[in-house]
């Protein structure tokens, strides 16, 4: 394996922690616009303040990544989503600043609460419309993006952004059953049966569309007939998140809807490897100097993202158990 | 390539990265500042270290939050707006950006979830373990930025293979003598930046007569700071106007102003350079200091800005006037944390309250002298994005066109108003209210506290009226 499949590996897997994690967060952004209580929106604050910026950092180690060892992909990526990506910044920046904001004002508050889960939804729909124009294809000429700046709003990427928002609420409201206790946990619980079956729904026309759409695809999945494992794994972790909510076993539909993702992600990654940008820019077409992926790997690789994960793990540790009813924003009040 | 979508977008990145980079400034010193002060209280036990420490992690917050947003904005701009700078420089500067990530960013982001919400969930030894390697994160990343900067600046250890820029020598990369004397000049200015803004906020609190103690401890602390490091950040200053000097004749004659190679060369105090005619309008000048501050002697030959091709000139005025400010302010500064230095002898009772007014006043001295630092070194290095070997026009987006430029302009310009007034606006609420009083048991202790004393500002009330009405 060369060190450019490694960092395609890793990087991918950043991406997949970065859905996962920041997707809860963004899932209660989006679920935090659906209700007017306020015990409940501070609730659902208290239960991410601690650890969204973490969460939303994976993202740059995702960008920042990609364009250490895939410069060409960067490049051909961010101006092919320039007004995507535009929206995603707009949708980050009203949605982080929202948590100190929201605690300086009550005149104000209301236009920091509809930035926050505007500005959550809006994001997740961009990521999910962006992988969804990826699917579609890019037009890629020489290493460059030669397309105009609407080539992404294709019906199929429209499609992903809305099944994106779908699963980032789902993971979400897990998210909330997980963390909180009483009503908003009951809330919450009623929430993910609904969610989970329009993710499920969105994910089989995702599957069905790609593989009846670009031979490629299946070419691929006639291949590699293993890859029926993510599928598999998909529908297991479905069965533990009903089984989870039926019981009411506060952990279980975090872990599956974590899952759900991981099977998602897989069947995606699967269907493309080794293209980076499907089907244009391979791994091996996309990847930077050989010695900026070794200045990359003996260092970042081996040394530092496992020292992150450790420390992410530490402090998730930290924070562990239901959010505590006495504690207000910052432990003030 | 279209020329709006060129000179948009570098508006674009010039407002967004003068914007973001107000905030890394203040919070790279704050959270310095922070763990000092959680370190001093745990060392002390003195309850006034812990009310320091609760008050500026309330402004640290808002201040890095803003920080955080901003800077996302600036890890997408390369790409979205300069990709042709990504796809041929990507395999150097990517790099080092990925270690500003790794070793950075997630390092602040992580810890700071402990730093604001952790305190009763950790032993006392994490939490100051917690606010370290969040100073420790901000400095790391600060680091990384200028190891970026200056390849930029002064492009080394590389080979150029089909149009791309390929490292061959990482050492002489990160570890370049001129990286690290941008390092530490960028740093002394974080903590400058920060020790005027702590030092101001005493002053107006004495001007008021409120929270006394507190404010007494913030000057001290901030200008007795700022008194060690300004001298250190002159040095630092001038060993940056050597680099500049050896490697970018032509930032450098344009920071001089002087049009003419010269020998000795005089210093330009003051003048009003006209480009057109390649001379300067009310020219004040000293003799031969120009090439004492260049070479050390009264007698070296300089260069002037007609040795520098038309085509490879950065435009001489902002150069030349932003470089000015920035000297004059850390002059300025000199003289406000060394006479601070002298007045206090008698006590921060005796001091006039002019000089608590100058003080007061000076508190954006440091987050304009880094703006304008930053004004000189970034269009002093034009028309080149990276010096010598890529122009700036060449490294816009080929596909980029102006309407989806100006739209994207126009959302940052809006949206960063909106964040940026209410974010300075919930900052200098918390700097009027200013920390809490300390609890009965303290109050004796302490006589000269009649405002204090007498119960939290109207504007608590207000707070904590908010909060019960909950």
């Amino acid at each position: 394996m060369t060190l450019a499949e490694i960092w395609a590996l890793l990087i991918g897997g950043a991406a997949l922690l970065y859905v996962m994690l920041d997707g809860f967060d963004l899932g209660i952004g989006i679920l935090f616009g659906t209700t007017r209580d306020e015990d409940f929106r501070r609730t659902m604050m208290s239960a991410i303040a601690p650890v969204w910026d973490g969460n939303e950092t994976w993202l740059i180690f995702v960008a920042a990544s990609l364009y250490g060892c895939f410069p060409m992909v960067y490049a051909i990526l961010l101006p092919a989503f320039y007004l995507p990506a535009t929206l995603l910044l707009v949708g980050l920046i009203l949605r982080g600043v929202a948590f100190e904001f929201r605690e300086k004002t009550r005149r104000l508050r209301p236009v920091w609460d509809v930035g926050f889960s505007l500005g959550s939804l809006l994001a997740a729909f961009v990521q999910g419309a962006a992988i969804g124009a990826m699917v579609d294809g890019l037009a890629v000429e020489k290493g460059r993006f030669v397309g105009g700046p609407f080539d992404w709003l294709t019906p199929f990427a429209l499609a992903c952004g809305v099944g994106l928002v779908i699963g980032y609420a789902l993971i979400g409201a897990t998210w909330l059953v997980l963390k909180t206790e009483g009503a908003l946990r009951s809330w919450a619980y009623e929430r993910i049966l609904p969610l989970a079956a329009l993710l499920l729904l969105f994910l089989a026309i995702a599957l069905a569309y790609a593989l009846t759409s670009s031979l490629a695809v299946m070419d691929r999945w006639l291949d590699r007939p293993w890859m029926l494992v993510f599928p598999g794994i998909g529908a297991l972790a479905t069965v533990g998140l009903l089984a989870g909510v039926r019981r009411r076993v506060d952990g279980l539909p975090f872990a599956m809807a974590a899952l759900i993702f991981l099977a998602a992600f897989g069947t995606m990654a699967g269907s493309f490897w080794p293209y980076l940008i499907p089907f244009s820019v391979t791994i091996a077409d996309g990847a930077a100097a050989p010695s900026s992926l070794r200045f990359l790997f003996y260092g970042a690789g081996l040394f530092v993202t496992p020292v992150i994960l450790a420390y992410t793990v530490a402090v998730y540790w930290i924070f562990r158990g239901k959010v505590r009813p006495e504690q207000t924003y910052h432990g003030r009040g | 390539m279209d020329a709006d979508a060129l000179l948009l977008s570098r508006i674009q990145f010039a407002f967004t990265v003068s914007f973001h980079i107000v905030f890394p400034s203040f919070t790279i010193g704050l959270a310095a500042w922070l763990a000092t002060l959680e370190g001093l209280s745990r060392a002390t036990g003195n309850g006034l270290y812990r009310r320091l420490f609760d008050f500026w992690v309330k402004v640290f917050a808002v201040a890095f939050g803003m920080g955080v947003v901003s800077g996302i904005v600036m890890a997408f701009q390369f790409g979205t707006n300069w990709s042709e700078l990504a796809h041929r420089m990507g395999s150097i500067q990517g790099p080092l950006l990925g270690y500003e990530a790794y070793t950075a960013f997630l390092l602040e982001a992580t810890f700071l979830g402990v730093v604001l919400f952790g305190r009763s969930r950790v032993p006392p030894w994490a939490y100051l373990a917690s606010c370290c390697l969040v100073a420790l994160g901000t400095t790391l990343s600060a680091f990384w930025i200028m190891a970026n900067n200056t390849w930029m600046q002064v492009p080394v250890g590389y080979e150029v293979i089909d149009g791309r820029y390929v490292p061959t020598d990482w050492w002489s990369i990160v570890a370049s003598e001129v990286a690290w004397i941008r390092f530490a000049h960028m740093l002394l200015a974080c903590y400058l930046t920060t020790a005027f803004c702590v030092a101001a906020t005493g002053a107006w609190y004495l001007l008021r007569r409120v929270h006394v103690e507190e404010a007494k401890r913030m000057l001290d602390m901030g200008l007795g700071l700022a008194a060690v490091l300004i001298p250190a950040q002159i040095a630092f200053g001038h060993l940056n106007g050597a680099y500049t000097a050896e490697h970018q004749v032509s930032k450098f004659t344009a920071i001089e102003g002087r049009w003419q190679t010269e020998e000795p060369a005089r210093l330009i105090l003051f003048a009003w350079p006209d480009e057109a005619n390649e001379r300067n309008l009310y020219e004040v000048a000293i003799p031969r200091l120009g090439s004492f501050v260049d070479d050390g002697t009264f007698t070296s030959r300089e260069p002037g800005i007609v040795t520098v091709p038309l085509d490879e000139r950065p435009p001489v005025l902002i150069p030349f006037f932003s470089f000015r400010i920035m000297v004059g302010l850390g002059l300025l500064m000199l003289a406000v944390s060394w006479g601070g230095m002298l007045l206090r002898r008698h006590g921060w009772e005796r001091v006039p309250r002019a000089f608590l007014w100058l003080t007061f006043l000076s508190f954006p001295s440091g987050f304009i002298a880094v703006l304008t630092g930053w004004f000189t070194a970034e269009v002093g290095r034009q028309p080149w994005i990276v010096f010598g070997l890529l122009r700036t026009a060449d490294a816009v987006t080929p596909t980029l066109s102006a309407a989806e430029a100006a739209v994207s302009l126009a959302v940052f310009v809006a949206v960063y108003t909106l964040i940026f007034s209410a974010g300075t606006f919930y900052i200098y609420r918390l700097l009027r209210t200013g920390p809490d009083s300390p609890p009965a048991s303290e109050r004796g202790v302490t006589a000269l506290r009649p405002m204090a004393a007498s119960g939290p500002s109207p504007q608590a009330r207000t707070q904590h009226g908010a909060r019960a009405e909950r």
